[in-house]
């Protein structure tokens, strides 16, 4: 009933009927297309420098990381961090095969804890499906293998990313998206949430001043695997 | 939200007075337009983008009807519901239903400004459901229960001491001499209550920045991350969202979230930009279990096809009124409702009448600062001034300024006369004022003079100074 209110006003206001179906049919078909607007030059570069734009935005975003060469590492990296931090060695951990295949085994005093997170975890560890450079931004698509609950409960978040998942700008991040995953509920690309990630949660309510750690984490730490030859500079 | 913008007068000589308000604006007001300043300053290429975005939401705005059918249809083969309201009262209803149906005894709530124009707190409390408001500053504000002074900073009228004061009254559950050293200490305290309420509640409800038509998607920017938890932790998300919210395709949101943090908070990125679809999928192991969308119409579609159609681009940014001296001198409250600075100058008669609002639209210097910092280049001043006509038409503004500007104009359109009279007038005051060379009363002037001088002129008028250049340069 309203859902006809509301058209019908539109359709006043624009001086016409519904769309004529040519017209529709141009729609439609821009929808398809999905045309790219201007992209800005600042990750219109090299691979390496485009991984170190990443990084630099992470840190201005203030966020820290920590480069290792492959997967293997993770778990000397994860201690290191965690002791450095003063921080407890157990943490939540997305059941995500490639975070499954890390060699945990050979650091005994790190628990993981896979599945989402709970309120009372202090620390987790997700994957990360892709990363922009232009703005140092973590794209987090949900799935049953990437609980959301992990990007936000924790105090301190880290994220396991891939080099040759560092894209430059947000586009070619849905061009991933679109081209590698499927939703069976819609029969479309978008799973059920995708959050874009830069930096830890902050606040500047409290006097226009801003404060870290506000309702989300406190601290966001990327452990970058290099394993783009590429991205080496 | 109660209607205060008919006492704008007096809510202005309240604000003036008001010291903590005073320093508040004037600690804040650097900070903002410096911070999008900087972030301008380092994307050569913004200016470009600013024509993208007018481009993308003008283009939407010509095919709204196409865009929302086909984003509707979107959301509901991925789960969804959608909930198409055209006023307020089914907005209201639509979403209490919601709440009804899920058992719903406490909601959470992200910074959501149409839940303030429809008034969704009020709506539930009086049914026995508890809203928690748990972006910081509107948290702080529900506590005061005082409304947003600002579309993306709330509370940023409040000083620190104000923060304190209210914890202590509400909180009362913590030792009453506890020390705030810091802002992390008031902060702290907030996240800890904040966290409770985000697990215990059965509904959140959150506004939408944008909605995809594409992919049936709504949008959320925080940098807190309380929206987040707040659509992710209860078994049903409500996001509202008006009409003009739509666009086609994540290019086009993609190419608008370029211009939205810069303009807003200086941030080249919000630290969450969150793409919600549907409700939770089968083997998903967190998310609601149920999805709505209250699509909100409440007045929007009635701007379509009039001279205010160019304000449906505007994204809430709020560089606006982070730029408006107008808006710095009276603060966020004097403006009487929802959408304060020169975007709610516009907005605001358009949703409430102008015979209400009718003061909002005179409250400008038509500096122009607005349009000019604008992401999507609405022109703010003009359309402040189609108000001023439309007020002038309906017989709206006082009879002494309609009798002035009658006069005026009779002047006006006898050029011969009126610079006869501008001479006349020019030649006095001058004679008047030469010795000081400025007034500190005049008659009929006092609205002027009671708080600044008047410049006496020099003698001369510009059309008579004009010519009188021109002859001696041509003899």
């Amino acid at each position: 009933m309203s859902k006809h209110i509301i058209l019908g006003a539109i359709r006043r206001g624009l001086r016409r009927g519904p769309l004529p179906e040519d017209q529709a049919m141009a729609l439609r078909a821009r929808m398809t297309a999905h045309p790219r607007h201007l992209i800005p030059a600042r990750s219109r570069v090299p691979r390496p420098e485009q991984i170190a734009l990443f990084l630099r935005n992470i840190e201005k975003e203030f966020g820290t990381f920590t480069r290792v060469p492959d997967l293997a590492a993770i778990p000397a990296a994860i201690a290191d961090y965690l002791a450095a931090q003063n921080l407890p060695t157990d943490f939540a951990m997305a059941p995500h095969p490639e975070l499954a295949a890390i060699p945990w085994s050979e650091r005994p005093l790190l628990t993981q804890r896979p599945g989402r997170a709970q309120s009372t975890d202090l620390v987790s560890l997700q994957h990360g499906y892709a990363a922009i450079a232009e703005t140092g931004t973590l794209m987090l698509p949900a799935a049953p293998e990437r609980p959301t609950t992990l990007n936000l409960l924790s105090d301190t978040f880290m994220v396991v990313l891939r080099a040759s998942r560092i894209v430059g700008a947000y586009e070619e991040a849905w061009d991933l998206l679109r081209a590698e995953s499927h939703d069976e509920r819609s029969g479309g690309f978008m799973p059920r949430n995708v959050m874009l990630v830069t930096g830890p949660s902050r606040s500047a309510d409290i006097e226009s001043t801003l404060e870290l750690g506000a309702h989300g984490p406190r601290r966001l730490h990327v452990l970058l695997v290099d394993d783009d030859p590429t991205a080496l500079a | 939200m109660h209607i205060n913008s008919p006492k704008f007068k007096a809510n202005v000589t309240h604000a003036l007075a008001d010291t903590r308000l005073q320093k508040a604006l004037d600690f804040t007001r650097p900070s903002f337009a410096g911070r999008r300043g900087a972030a301008v300053a380092n994307l050569p290429e913004f200016e470009q983008l600013r024509d993208i975005g007018r481009d993308i939401k003008n283009h939407t705005l010509a095919h709204l009807d196409f865009y929302l059918e086909t984003w509707a249809a979107n959301v509901e083969k991925a789960g969804g519901h959608v909930h198409w309201c055209s006023t307020a009262d089914e907005a209201r209803a639509a979403v209490l239903k919601i709440c009804q149906d899920a058992g719903a005894r406490t909601v959470t709530k992200g910074k959501s400004m149409i839940s303030e124009e429809l008034g969704i707190n009020e709506h539930l409390e009086k049914h026995g459901i508890a809203p928690v408001e748990t972006d910081l500053g509107e948290y702080i504000l529900q506590i005061r229960d005082e409304g947003p002074s600002h579309i993306i900073a709330p509370a940023f009228h409040l000083n620190r001491e104000d923060w304190e004061e209210s914890f202590r009254k509400v909180h009362t559950d913590l030792p009453a001499d506890r020390v705030f050293n810091e802002r992390r200490d008031i902060l702290t305290e907030a996240r800890t209550r904040l966290r409770e309420k985000f697990l215990a509640a059965d509904v959140g409800i959150t506004g939408a920045n944008f909605l995809i038509a594409e992919t049936g998607s709504s949008v959320i920017v925080t940098n807190e991350g309380n929206g987040d938890l707040t659509q992710t932790l209860p078994k049903v998300h409500i996001a509202l969202a008006s009409i003009e919210k739509v666009v086609p395709t994540l290019e086009d949101a993609t190419s608008l979230l370029r211009l939205l943090a810069r303009s807003a908070t200086g941030q080249d990125f919000s630290v969450y930009t969150t793409f919600s679809t549907g409700a939770r999928r089968q083997h998903d192991l967190d998310g609601p279990g149920e999805y709505h969308v209250v699509l909100i119409d409440n007045g929007r579609s009635n701007m379509l096809g009039t001279e205010f159609q160019e304000m449906l681009r505007c994204i809430r940014c709020a560089a606006c009124m982070n730029h408006c001296p107008v808006y710095f001198t009276v603060g966020g409250h004097s403006y009487g409702w929802v959408y304060p600075g020169p975007m709610g100058s516009v907005l605001t008669p358009s949703l409430i009448g102008v015979d209400k609002a009718g003061h909002l639209p005179n409250a400008s210097t038509f500096c122009g600062k607005c349009e000019s910092v604008c992401p999507v280049k609405i022109p703010l001043p003009k359309l402040m001034r189609h108000w001023r006509e439309r007020e002038f038409e309906r017989h709206l503004s006082p009879q002494s300024s309609r009798t002035n500007l009658a006069l005026w104009a009779w002047f006006a359109r006898r050029p011969g006369f009126y610079r006869l009279a501008t001479r006349i007038g020019a030649a006095i005051l001058g004679r008047l004022g030469r010795r000081k060379g400025r007034f500190q009363w005049l008659p009929f002037a006092s609205g002027w003079t009671d708080g600044r001088d008047l410049p006496a002129p020099e003698g001369e008028t510009f059309f008579a100074r004009y010519a009188r250049e021109q002859r001696e340069k041509n003899s």
